[in-house]
């Protein structure tokens, strides 16, 4: 038997980067660190001389790790995002679930499957989580200016709410826009007015 | 005409105007395509973007086309670069505490001359510098390397570390870095934010240096032609109307949107200008061009300029005998340009390189129908790259 694989994951939420961490130990004997972003990063997950690096694909340092894969990088074995041969399918599949992985050079796929379908269906339920926290922010933030926006029209026109309300949502049909977007639209010029 | 949607990629950043402009501006409109532009958190998400096809175009920094061909860096697809999208536009700044210690040794940051800079920077080091740039595969990382193996920084001088600019001011305070080079706006935000002061602009080392390109994949560009020649128009016809000065207003307030830059048009407008705010005292300094998109045929892939970027590449990363430099070259796509720009743009050079560095005055030359004068293109030093025999 082969020694365990050690991957890193680059996570600045400890929380996350714990799931993640859970994940993959529950799935196969594996030794994982975790390093938040820092700029010294190429250098800090050199000293773990992983196997594999999981980061988020929205990471804005994902471009520090860039400095792994260079023949005069910090690495031995350069690092390489795994994209052609037998695991092409599964590049494919960890971007559409927002995570890129480095592999070192040389590493059978075959080895590298368990963790990375555990990553990627971690990481796919964590987009969707983040999604539709999001969303639901979204909507909470739409209907607070849409109730300002009513308030306004109830005092400036004298109407009441679901007139206020009627005059917002037909406006927004002629103009071909979003009812929160007339909204805000008014919130704002009346802050620029007041 | 039915509108054809064409997702492409692009960094925040002002030299991504040919591309918001092409959209904003009804240029892309007018050639029956819209342009879904997708803001990239770092250029890795750009590249990857682009080579699994999550995207048909992107906002590129000129030597990572070169640098795949060059099998460098982590994904492999095939890559063309089928314009140059800006030409200059980088700031060379320092942290306070080097701004600090060289304005004690009585430097006077006069902005302009790179030889005066390295010797009052070796004065006040003690070790090497080091230097944080967006991404290992830039213009600023071969602005760099140029600049200190030229002059009394000396190659030893220098260690260069990538730093997301977002981050850059952080690592200035946290005396991760000493200095940095950077795109606009990042120059001027880390002076804004009170993290460091300018000392140069890219364009102090090369005068004319091709900074993004417009890329695409390879097999796009050979299966959508008609596609790829509206793009190209489109993005040529938004830099030739950046190029006025009676846009700059309108550029720095369509920039500024929250969907695009996110920031004040004050800041925008200081590239846009070449009125450059240097330190936290509030000075000026003026460049004449310090990002252009379109004067001198700046669009033009020169496979000169690709061949210096990957004779760079190949001396850093493969010891002297780098064995294809004209395969590497050749993602500059100069035929291509050719090809779908030919019966569009008044004029295009009748060659296809150029002597890099050997342009000393606004010089008129050999064109299609005679009208061209490119613009100068030294290197400081005034040495002059002949991609016949590069050395």
């Amino acid at each position: 038997m082969s020694r365990n694989l050690t991957v890193v994951i680059v996570e600045e939420d400890r929380d996350r980067a714990m799931e993640i961490v859970d994940a993959l130990q529950d799935a196969q004997e594996c030794d994982v660190f975790v390093i938040g972003n820092s700029s010294g990063l190429a250098r800090k997950i050199a000293t773990h001389a992983p196997d594999i690096v999981l980061i988020d694909i929205d990471n804005p340092t994902r471009d520090m790790m860039e400095e792994l894969t260079l023949a005069s990088g910090p690495l031995d074995r350069p690092v390489a995002m795994f994209v052609s041969g037998e695991a092409g399918g599964l590049a494919q599949a960890a971007i559409e679930a927002g995570v890129s992985a480095y592999v070192v050079d040389g590493l059978s796929p075959k080895r590298i499957m368990p963790i990375m379908d555990t990553a990627i269906a971690r990481f796919r339920m964590m987009r969707q989580m983040r999604n539709e926290l999001a969303e639901t922010r979204r909507a909470l933030e739409e209907r607070k200016v849409i109730d300002r926006a009513k308030g306004l029209l109830m005092k400036a026109k004298g109407l009441d709410e679901d007139a206020a309300y009627a005059l917002l949502r037909k406006t927004a049909m002629d103009q071909g826009r979003r009812v929160a977007d007339v909204a805000e639209a008014l919130v704002t010029a009346s802050g620029l007015l007041r | 005409m039915r509108s054809v949607t064409i997702p492409v990629a692009y960094i925040p950043l002002v030299d991504a105007a040919p591309l918001i402009i092409a959209q904003e501006m009804g240029f892309a409109e007018a050639e029956g395509i819209a342009l879904d532009l997708i803001a990239a958190p770092s250029w890795s998400s750009v590249r990857d973007m682009l080579a699994f096809g999550r995207v048909d175009a992107a906002h590129m920094l000129s030597p990572v086309p070169v640098a795949m061909a060059m099998g460098l860096g982590g994904v492999a697809t095939q890559i063309s670069a089928v314009s140059v999208l800006s030409v200059n536009g980088n700031v060379i700044g320092v942290s306070r505490a080097v701004e600090d210690q060289l304005l004690a040794g009585g430097f006077d940051f006069d902005f302009a001359d790179p030889v005066r800079a390295a010797e009052a920077l070796s004065r006040v080091r003690d070790g090497p510098l080091t230097f944080g740039v967006p991404f290992p595969f830039s213009m600023h990382v071969e602005l760099l390397h140029y600049w200190a193996k030229a002059t009394a920084l000396g190659a030893d001088g220098m260690e260069i570390r990538t730093v997301p600019p977002p981050l850059m001011a952080d690592a200035l305070a946290a005396g991760d870095i000493d200095a940095f080079c950077v795109g606009e706006p990042w120059g001027s935000v880390a002076v804004d934010q009170g993290a460091g002061a300018l000392l140069l602009p890219g364009k102090a080392i090369w005068r004319f240096a091709p900074e993004k390109v417009l890329a695409v994949r390879t097999g796009w560009a050979e299966t959508e032609p008609d596609l790829l020649g509206r793009l190209m128009r489109a993005v040529w016809r938004a830099g030739r109307w950046l190029s006025s000065p009676e846009s700059r207003t309108t550029a720095g307030e369509i920039l500024s949107r929250r969907a695009y830059l996110d920031l004040s048009p004050d800041v925008i407008d200081r590239a846009l200008s070449g009125h450059l705010t240097v330190n936290g005292r509030g000075e000026q300094r003026r460049v004449e061009q310090f990002v252009e998109f379109h004067a001198g045929a700046a669009t033009f892939p020169w496979r000169s300029q690709a061949k210096w970027i990957a004779f760079q590449m190949g001396k850093a990363y493969g010891g002297n005998g780098w064995p294809d430099l004209d395969a590497a070259a050749s993602v500059f796509r100069s035929d291509l340009y050719r090809c779908h720009l030919g019966a569009a743009v008044p004029d295009i050079p009748g060659a296809s390189a150029k002597l890099e560095g050997a342009i000393r005055h606004v010089t008129p030359v050999a064109s299609a129908r005679g009208r061209l004068s490119l613009q100068p293109d030294m290197f400081f030093d005034g040495r002059i790259f002949d991609p016949d025999t590069p050395g």
